[in-house]
């Protein structure tokens, strides 16, 4: 009987049956390209999301605010190591990820598109931003590709620290005078929506989303980890006495969830575009570190290449004796 | 911020720890630049390990020198309410961080500085700063190697990576002559038992900085005349930057806590 069975559906029973994939394993081609499309743009969010962080650590307001921050923006080159060595496993090298993310044939995630502009913005970014992500990555935790289901193990761990961080800095605020209250609420105002865009389009509109969920690539639909996040955020808003900008937002009984308003999708897929605040910024911040690094990159292999050179070849030793 | 600056009457053991503290927390600063920058993710990771080291030990040092000026003075007074005028850290640690040449070289020369450093003062009359020093010695030591080794990679790498990190090298060599030149602050240090006498440094560090350079393929270090000033607050045109920026937030809400 099993042998009567196609490739493609042994695979499928291997994921169904909470299975991992390992790189050596057959898989689909569209399964290996979905991930490597998918874990290089993870890899890409983690190394240009750094840029915004980055973008204050120098004005960071005290020396402990200052290390935390340092710190957590280290923190995600960390994970960005990580995922590109995960891509790197389904036969994609770095480079040519790299590549293709400064020619900007892939993507990254919309939300580092947008400016950071007060130091609130550290605060709402760990809260929100990172708050967002950790929900989809719980979720990828549990993904059917080993190696990408254990990045996210160690990068969740990582990333809670980060959220509560992101949310002692806010907590602080808001019990501050009152420029760092109004400081905090207008960050909260930039980044409420665009943090809740991240989950991506919904599920009727979302192309990939229902292949990812039955290789159990995904576990939940964008709309699902999306209303699980605004249900769990609106109680740390109140907590802390800041308002979250959406008047549509009410508690639903019957749903047993919060009703929330529309999502200007226009926005999103115009930032996804390349026309949000910050897309040119960006990719030329990446573009000039891969160009002024390239001289640098070139010497550590040429002085590589010479170190091997010179270690005393074993067999040829043995024959010189 | 409730305490009142009072540098005129700064005695000399904190006004040799402020100089300490100065060091790292400009040097970190600077480093601290890279961070999303760097021409290679490890590298980028490296380089900022380097700076938390750097910021997390000018903090030791902050909150020392806070204590013994006391009355409420706390480390982020001491950062980040002090003008130009009144830090006293090397010249070389506020220079720009130009290419990653540059930067390995600035710090090549502060590393191997700043081991010697750390080992005259575990030996210190005062308990506190033997502490910090042992403590710091062991991530020194690894800053060290690290920039050595990017020092041995740079000039026997390409042609091009020798000759501009031999141009890194010759630039900051007059600013690392400012190590050995002992200022009013070294002078009393040394005296009072704190701290090293710094022209006594000299000769390791060029044995250890030319041992690399012969490695690297590198003509031996000339250290010419001394560009100093720093430790008497005499500083760059790019200090008063350096600090409007790192300054900026901190001052625009004196009374705010973060």
């Amino acid at each position: 009987m099993g042998e009567t069975h196609s490739l493609e559906d042994r695979f499928q029973a291997f994921v169904e049956a909470e299975n991992k994939v390992e790189p050596k394993h057959w898989m689909p081609d569209g399964y290996r390209k979905t991930l490597v499309r998918q874990i290089s743009q993870h890899a890409h969010s983690e190394v240009v999301g750094m840029l915004p962080e980055a973008n204050w650590i120098s004005r960071a307001p005290s020396l402990r605010a200052k290390l935390i921050l340092l710190a957590k923006v280290q923190d995600e080159a960390g994970h960005g190591l990580y995922l590109y060595s995960a891509a790197e496993t389904l036969g994609t090298s770095r480079d040519q990820m790299i590549d293709d993310l400064l020619s900007g044939k892939a993507k990254y995630s919309s939300i580092f598109n947008y400016p950071t502009l007060t130091w609130a913005d550290m605060g709402a970014i760990g809260w929100l931003v990172d708050g967002a992500a950790i929900a989809n990555q719980v979720m990828l935790c549990r993904t059917s590709y080993g190696p990408y289901s254990r990045a996210m193990v160690r990068i969740c761990k990582e990333e809670s620290f980060h959220q509560r961080q992101g949310y002692e800095i806010m907590m602080t605020l808001a019990k501050g005078t009152k420029e760092q209250k109004a400081m905090a609420q207008d960050a909260l105002n930039r980044w409420w929506w665009p943090s809740i865009m991240m989950f991506g389009p919904s599920d009727d509109n979302s192309p990939n989303s229902a292949q990812s969920m039955k290789w159990r690539i995904k576990r939940k639909s964008n709309d699902e980890l999306r209303q699980e996040f605004i249900d769990k955020t609106v109680a740390q808003a109140e907590f802390i006495g800041l308002t979250l900008p959406d008047p549509d937002l009410k508690w639903n009984a019957e749903t047993g969830h919060y009703d929330f308003g529309e999502i200007d999708w226009t926005e999103f897929f115009e930032v996804i575009a390349g026309n949000g605040p910050c897309n040119a910024e960006r990719l030329a911040a990446r573009q000039k570190a891969h160009d002024e690094g390239a001289w640098v990159r070139d010497a550590a292999t040429a002085y590589a290449v010479k170190q091997a050179a010179r270690k005393p070849n074993p067999s040829t030793q043995t024959h010189a004796a | 911020m409730t305490y009142q600056m009072k540098w005129d009457t700064c005695d000399p053991k904190t006004a040799y720890v402020l100089h300490l503290a100065d060091d790292a927390l400009i040097l970190g600063q600077r480093l601290a630049e890279w961070c999303g920058h760097g021409p290679i993710l490890e590298q980028d990771i490296a380089l900022t390990n380097i700076s938390l080291d750097l910021i997390g030990l000018a903090r030791q040092y902050y909150q020392y020198a806070a204590e013994l000026m006391g009355e409420g003075c706390s480390e982020n007074d001491l950062a980040y309410h002090r003008d130009s005028r009144a830090f006293m850290n090397h010249l070389i640690c506020e220079q720009p961080n130009g290419h990653w040449g540059d930067t390995l070289a600035r710090q090549f020369y502060f590393d191997t500085f700043h081991f010697f450093q750390l080992e005259a003062l575990a030996q210190s009359s005062d308990e506190r700063l033997r502490h910090i020093a042992a403590k710091a010695i062991k991530e020194t030591s690894y800053h060290a190697q690290y920039s050595a080794e990017w020092i041995i990679r740079l000039g026997d790498g390409t042609e091009e990576s020798h000759a501009k990190i031999a141009q890194s090298l010759r630039h900051f060599a007059p600013f690392a002559h400012e190590f050995f030149v002992a200022a009013e602050v070294d002078r009393a240090a040394s005296e009072a038992g704190f701290g090293p006498k710094v022209s006594d440094l000299s000769s390791s560090w060029v044995e250890k900085v030319d041992a690399i350079l012969q490695l690297a393929t590198l003509d031996p270090v000339d250290l010419g005349f001394p560009k100093k000033g720093g430790k008497a607050g005499l500083h760059s045109e790019h200090h008063g930057y350096l600090l409007a920026e790192m300054q900026s937030l901190a001052r625009a809400y004196p009374d705010a806590s973060w």
